[in-house]
């Protein structure tokens, strides 16, 4: 019989450990197909952060570095400074990178570290129980925004995809989102695309990947897809913001 | 003055300038660290000669991601150092508790300076407390080297980096603003090669098992049994102890001061020497581990210790701790920027001499 479907070699054994329906496991399957196909497990170093996806090494077979929280562009760009011909990725979620992490994310963009970033953007900070996040919708309710999150006393959602764009440093600026088999494949495409720019030696590249949080959110898989879809879309809309080629027009 | 014209023979140079001249012949690899007085020289200095050695100079955005770069590049096998003062080193204390977490050896300069808070730029010793009891918060040390010249300032940098390979772990240069700032001559050794990547760093896992770098342990038990082994390999580090007796032999007093302050509390010695009053300098070169041994052996001789420091008191207590109260433990310390002067100390060691005669 032919097998048509595998798990990707830089992927471990280790079943996954998210809750049900949440979007991480997608968002580590694409980012291990894109490192198969491109040919570099053997050479790649990813680091993780603080959060849902603090336990990230487990589920990759790769090289891996613990980060501390908001500080993986820190720790990414002492490997990478080090080990130039290696691959470095971070995989950090929205309180971890847009929230404490920011000095270090923008600095690491601003420097063109050529470096990988896979920002999982779900709203809300998961692991700690559903708080607010820097990414949290305006009106959403959290548990530290019982009322909905109201602008004027919680500031807005950050954009980061936007906020990184204008750096001189950046390479590779994408959101995409994980709802429906068409989006995620456009995911697929943009992570490869960013670790690409990355062997190319062009700079920094970051994929801000939208995702649900079904438990925190208080809804059913299916339903927290939706939601994504119909609410998270529209404020932070997708597609490419840099790319190699469109690079200083602007 | 490059690095390649330097030869064996002495040069007059600044504490931090022949730190960082140490630092490169150590095979230093990378260097990431945030400009703050008193110790930019040594940025400066890695800025301009380490890049012609084949290393990585780095100016970070903070402190915080300085500490954390060194963090990734360690991890990633390289022989790697970051310097800062007090304010900065604060700041860098949460990543000094990942470093000893994660088991990575990496040199960590502070040339301490007057606080609390922004302080000043002046001379300080008031940051013992935060390098010798935690490395951040947990329960992690640094191994902790205290020069007191400039000669020793760069051998201590040599031997702090074998030190943190010996030991995985992180090892601190305790300096203040004058051992900073001064020149002295100094000589240095032959410059090495850079080491290779050790066998646990995450360099890629093409030829085996994949390796992690990772100071997490959620399940109690195992965090317990990881604390246990750093706390053996702690108790392993009291072999590099290092401390120097100057005219203890016959001593009735022992003035204990380490870094710049045992340089004044040297010529006070001497001072009282020539008046024939028997004082000695018993000088901790490594603060952590701490010569409890040798100042427990010393109070069975003398008849007072005499405690110097430039801080409110901090290292008085592991001398209080040593002696175990079978002599008196004297303190005279000087704060914000304030060195004492040789008189003023041979004031101290007289009072305190007569003081206990009294008694």
């Amino acid at each position: 019989m032919k097998q048509i479907f595998a798990r990707p070699s830089s992927l471990a054994e280790t079943p996954f450990t998210y809750c049900p329906g949440c979007t991480h496991g997608v968002a580590h399957r694409l980012v291990a197909e894109a490192i198969d196909e491109l040919g570099i497990r053997g050479r790649t170093i990813g680091v993780a952060s603080v959060g849902c996806s603090v336990f990230a090494y487990n589920f990759f077979n790769l090289d891996f570095q613990q980060a501390a929280h908001g500080r993986a562009p820190a720790v990414a760009t002492g490997i990478k400074r080090v080990l130039p011909d290696r691959i470095v990725f971070t995989y950090q979620g929205d309180g971890d990178l847009a929230a404490i992490g920011t000095a270090e994310i923008v600095h690491a963009a601003n420097r063109g570290e050529n470096i990988t970033v896979i920002f999982v953007n779900n709203a809300v900070y998961g692991m700690t129980g559903g708080q607010m996040a820097p990414t949290t919708l305006p009106g959403m309710r959290t548990t530290t925004t019982p009322f909905g999150r109201d602008p004027r006393l919680a500031g807005h959602p950050i954009h980061i995809a936007e906020l990184l764009s204008s750096l001189g440093g950046v390479a590779y600026i994408a959101r995409v989102a994980l709802c429906g088999v068409a989006q995620i494949h456009k995911a697929k495409k943009a992570i490869r695309r960013a670790f690409q720019v990355q062997l190319d030696g062009k700079g920094f590249s970051l994929v801000e990947v939208l995702s649900t949080c079904p438990v925190t959110w208080g809804m059913q898989p299916v339903e927290a897809v939706r939601w994504l879809e119909e609410h998270m879309v529209p404020v932070f809309p997708l597609g490419e913001f840099v790319t190699p080629e469109t690079k200083g027009r602007a | 003055m490059s690095v390649g014209t330097i030869t064996d023979a002495r040069v007059l140079m600044k504490g931090n300038e022949a730190i960082a001249e140490a630092a490169i012949r150590a095979g230093l690899q990378a260097y990431f660290g945030y400009p703050i007085t008193p110790q930019s020289e040594i940025s400066e200095y890695m800025a301009r000669r380490l890049p012609a050695a084949g290393g990585v100079f780095l100016q970070a955005e903070s402190e915080v991601a300085a500490i954390n770069m060194v963090y990734g590049a360690a991890g990633a096998g390289a022989r790697v150092m970051t310097s800062t003062s007090s304010p900065g080193i604060s700041l860098m204390q949460e990543g000094l508790s990942y470093l000893v977490g994660s088991e990575l050896p990496c040199v960590v300069v502070n040339i301490m300076r007057g606080g609390p808070g922004l302080g000043n730029i002046a001379p300080s010793q008031a940051d013992y407390f935060q390098a010798t009891k935690s490395a951040g918060h947990g329960d992690g040390r640094n191994l902790v080297l205290a020069p007191s010249t400039i000669q020793e300032a760069a051998d201590l940098t040599i031997l702090a980096f074998d030190l943190a390979d010996r030991y995985r772990n992180p090892v601190m240069i305790l300096g203040d603003g004058y051992l900073g700032q001064m020149m002295e001559p100094v000589v240095f050794p032959d410059a090495r090669a850079p080491r290779l990547a050790p066998t646990w760093a995450t360099t890629g896992a093409a030829e085996g098992p994949v390796r992690l770098i990772n100071s997490i342990y959620l399940e109690p038990d195992a965090l317990e049994a990881h604390n246990l082994r750093l706390q053996e390999k702690y108790r392993r580090m009291r072999a590099e102890v290092r401390v120097e007796a100057y005219k203890m032999d016959d001593a009735e007093i022992a003035v204990a001061a380490y870094g710049i302050a045992a340089r004044v509390a040297r010529s006070a010695v001497d001072r009282a020497r020539a008046k024939g009053l028997r004082a000695g300098l018993l000088r901790p070169i490594s603060v952590y581990p701490f010569p409890t041994e040798a100042f427990a052996d010393a109070a069975d001789r003398v008849r007072v210790f005499l405690t110097v420091e430039l801080s409110a008191g901090e290292m008085v207590e592991d001398v209080r701790l040593a002696v175990e109260g079978r002599v008196p433990v004297r303190f005279y310390g000087r704060m914000g920027g304030a060195v004492p002067t040789p008189p003023e100390l041979l004031g101290q060691i007289e009072g305190t001499l007569r003081e206990v005669s009294v008694r």
